[in-house]
């Protein structure tokens, strides 16, 4: 008996000893790369450096193809200070970074994509105020309206990264071509281009808000754009920090106007169904028809650009391409929805200092988008460094004079609202309830 | 799956079974070494103590702070008493997420051991037993996330007439001459949607059980009702369903436990939209999404409270059964 004790003992060593050699076998792999720090090309990242052999880590909701195309962003920056960033990129990281922060393994830097997730940890204390620096950098790169979304309590806690635009109708260019519609430029020939593609007997809009369990965000969107043309930039902003109730006759208003579209049986939902389909039809799937002539118009962010299949080309004379969601009255300037990152720090070493001023400079902005797809409001972005034609679209509406740009509503409003009753409610709403019921229900449900 | 983006994965998961083999190991060798005088004493110690200390960890600890919490505000910065019981039993929003629950804890046990019972009896001793068996079984295999993916699809909508049906369900209603339906918008009957897919999945495993525990009769019973004249109908009420009752307890309360607990199904298909949340989802979006951690933390105390009774059901049901033998 002991002999054998003794025999499966050691056979329980050897394989526990054998796994942790695989294991280890498959760590060692790591490389590094060491790019020579007094270079020329170097030269542009000298203020960075000094903080040599360190690690950033950085949480965000950036994923996939676009996490690489970030990483190769700031390679440079990395091969030249000798920082290391450690990025990781999640889709369950606006639920996650809260568990992380509690547990005590929150990551230098985030990316938060809502400037409301942000507050909730400025006010636990827990996020760092901007340095000196990053202010600076920050303050010369973007305007007032982004440094103040990335502010709370008047102090800076997040310079912006990425920026998109909203107010974004996408059409086909084929499409209007033969059909001879000619690109609305204010609200009263947006609904008359509508009524004439439903007097021919096809529904002109298509559209789609499920998304799982965010379902319902671009119903909101379409509220928050409308809110912005129909109340003006003032009331916009008192009703996002609830000076005026949800339900105020203001927003009822809006929304009614946004209901002339999106509960109009005559106008939605191309190719779908009735108006309740819009509630189930995926947002990514939302204005697909457009590309085989079924929906001729879907209200979507720039970043739908995304969505369209392989091959599909992306500009004024190719498949699909979109025009600015247009003023109701123009004379008021031209209201644009945006939204976009902002990076948070929960550490304040020098490294992580160092990164932050990086990521709001004017050179990550360009490096970034030299490799296409990215669109931000960065003051010192070349609009030529940017590669498609509707992030230069995008770009140009950004840096636009005339632009009264306002973040969105959802994001800013605090979470149970704007990342839950809003958007509920909004798909309560395109599930056939009233304004007045589904605007109250919201109201219920600020907290107080 | 590109392997090499993947096996970062891999490595953590070898070096954790090697961890874990290392401390077994330790653990065994110990144990073995200890002092001969009240060596039993030791053994039931170093076997008894990472159990504890993992329960203590991962179990009791976090019980007792969740209660706790819930006595909490959203950020858990001040006492707020029983504002968050009453919230949770005043708003309209929270009443459906427990009317759903109850929904899915009354039906999906029910469904699935009652599916799952007649293919047990049906399919026993037929030809192809165990093909069909598997046939059966497979949903097991299935994750829940996996298995509300290919539901998904199988009640998705194409409301245009000239649009393809790529819903299994739909395409089937089209054929038979009627219009495409939303399955997932209308409640209460989109909760039932949702159910039939924990019923598809749990019906394999109580399938399983049953049909073991069928097997499990002795012949010589079955014998001697066949001789006493008994039909199919009566030896199924009479003899069968008396023999298997302790299985089926098993069946029905574990069945009734992972209902209770269901998160995954509902979040994949529908995301709680449509009046379609239950308890889970409701705590996980109050504490993570809306960073309202005392209503979360009730809700969560509300669900151990509601499946508590069926583990002390469970547990005195097992140890009546040992005495008994």
């Amino acid at each position: 008996m002991a002999v054998l004790l003794r025999g499966r003992r050691a056979l329980v060593l050897v394989s526990a000893v054998g796994l942790a050699l695989v294991g280890a076998a498959g760590c060692s792999s790591g490389t590094s790369s060491n790019a020579n720090k007094d270079s020329a090309e170097c030269a542009a990242f000298k203020q960075y450096q000094g903080h040599d052999g360190t690690t950033v880590s950085i949480y965000a909701t950036i994923r996939d193809t676009e996490a690489d195309l970030l990483e190769q962003a700031w390679k440079k920056f990395s091969d030249c200070t000798g920082i290391k960033i450690a990025y990781e990129g999640s889709g369950e990281m606006e639920a996650q970074i809260q568990v992380r922060v509690d547990g005590g393994n929150a990551p230098d830097l985030a990316f938060f994509p809502q400037p409301g997730l942000m507050n909730r940890f400025v006010k636990s204390g827990k996020l760092k105020p901007a340095p000196e620096k990053v202010k600076a950098e920050a303050a010369k790169n973007w305007s007032k309206d982004w440094i103040g979304y990335g502010s709370s309590g008047g102090k800076f806690y997040g310079a912006p990264l990425g920026s998109n635009v909203k107010s974004f109708v996408w059409y086909s260019p084929k499409t209007f071509k033969e059909k001879g519609y000619k690109i609305p430029t204010t609200w009263d020939e947006l609904i008359g281009l509508s009524n004439q593609i439903a007097a021919s007997g096809t529904k002109p809009w298509c559209a789609g808000i499920e998304s799982g369990e965010a379902t319902g965000w671009p119903a909101t969107d379409w509220i928050e754009d409308i809110m912005l043309r129909d109340q003006g930039p003032d009331v916009y902003d008192q009703w996002v920090n609830h000076q005026i109730p949800f339900n105020d006759p203001k927003v009822a208003s809006a929304v009614d106007r946004a209901g002339s579209i999106l509960k109009n049986e005559k106008f939605v939902n191309a190719s779908f169904g009735g108006v309740k389909s819009i509630a189930t039809t995926s947002f990514q799937e939302g204005g697909l028809p457009i590309l085989q002539g079924k929906c001729t118009l879907h209200r979507q962010a720039s970043f739908y650009a995304a969505q369209w299949p392989k091959g599909t080309k992306v500009a004024e004379d190719g498949d699909v391409y979109a025009f600015y969601f247009p003023a109701v009255d123009a004379s008021k300037g031209k209201p644009v929805l945006v939204a976009g990152e902002f990076v948070g720090a929960f550490a304040d070493r020098p490294e992580v200092q160092a990164v932050q001023e990086y990521l709001a400079s004017a050179d990550f902005a360009n490096s970034r988008a030299k490799l296409g797809s990215w669109v931000s409001a960065n003051k010192g972005l070349d609009v030529n460094n940017v590669q498609n034609p509707i992030d230069k679209l995008s770009v140009q509406i950004l840096n636009d004079p005339s632009t009264v740009a306002r973040f969105d509503g959802s994001d800013q409003m605090p979470a149970a609202v704007g990342a839950g009753s809003f958007w509920k409610g909004m798909t309560d709403w395109i599930n056939g309830t009233d304004t007045k019921t589904a605007l109250d229900k919201i109201e219920a449900s600020w907290p107080k | 799956m590109d392997f090499a983006t993947e096996q970062p994965k891999f490595i953590q998961l070898l070096v954790g079974l090697a961890v874990f083999g290392l401390v077994v190991a330790a653990l065994l060798l110990f144990i073995d070494r200890a002092p001969k005088r009240g060596h039993e004493r030791w053994q039931i110690l170093g076997f008894l103590a990472p159990a504890v200390l993992l329960l203590a960890v991962g179990l009791i600890v976090p019980a007792i702070r969740t209660t706790w919490l819930s006595f909490q505000n959203g950020d858990s910065s001040a006492w707020v008493g029983l504002d968050n019981y009453t919230w949770m039993f005043s708003q309209s929003d929270v009443l459906h997420v427990l009317r759903n629950t109850l929904i899915w804890v009354l039906l999906v046990p029910l469904l699935a051991t009652t599916v799952g019972l007649v293919y047990a009896v049906l399919v026993d001793r037929a030809r192809l037993e165990s093909l069909a068996k598997s046939l059966v079984f497979m949903p097991m295999a299935i994750s829940f996330v996996g298995a509300g993916i290919i539901w998904k699809f199988v009640y998705a909508y194409r409301g245009d007439k000239d649009a393809q049906q790529i819903g299994l369900l739909n395409q089937i209603v089209v054929w038979f001459g009627g219009e495409p339906k939303q399955f997932l918008l209308n409640p209460p009957l989109n909760t039932i949607f949702l159910l039939i897919v924990m019923v598809w999945i749990q019906a394999g495993f109580a399938m399983v059980i049953l049909s073991a525990a069928i097997k499990a009769i002795p012949a010589d019973i079955i014998e001697a009702a066949r001789i006493d004249g008994t039909n199919a109908w009566q030896l199924f009420w009479q003899i069968t369903l008396p023999s298997i009752r302790s299985s089926l307890v098993v069946v029905v309360v574990s069945i009734s436990i992972a209902t209770l607990k269901v998160f995954d199904i509902v979040r994949t298909m529908t995301g709680g939209q449509f009046d379609t949340s239950v308890i889970a989802n409701g705590m996980y979006d109050q504490a993570f999404r809306f960073g309202q951690t005392g209503r979360g933390s009730a809700l969560a105390v509300f669900l151990f409270v509601l499946v508590l009774p069926i583990v002390i059901y469970q547990v005195r049901s097992l140890r009546h059964q040992r005495e008994g033998r």
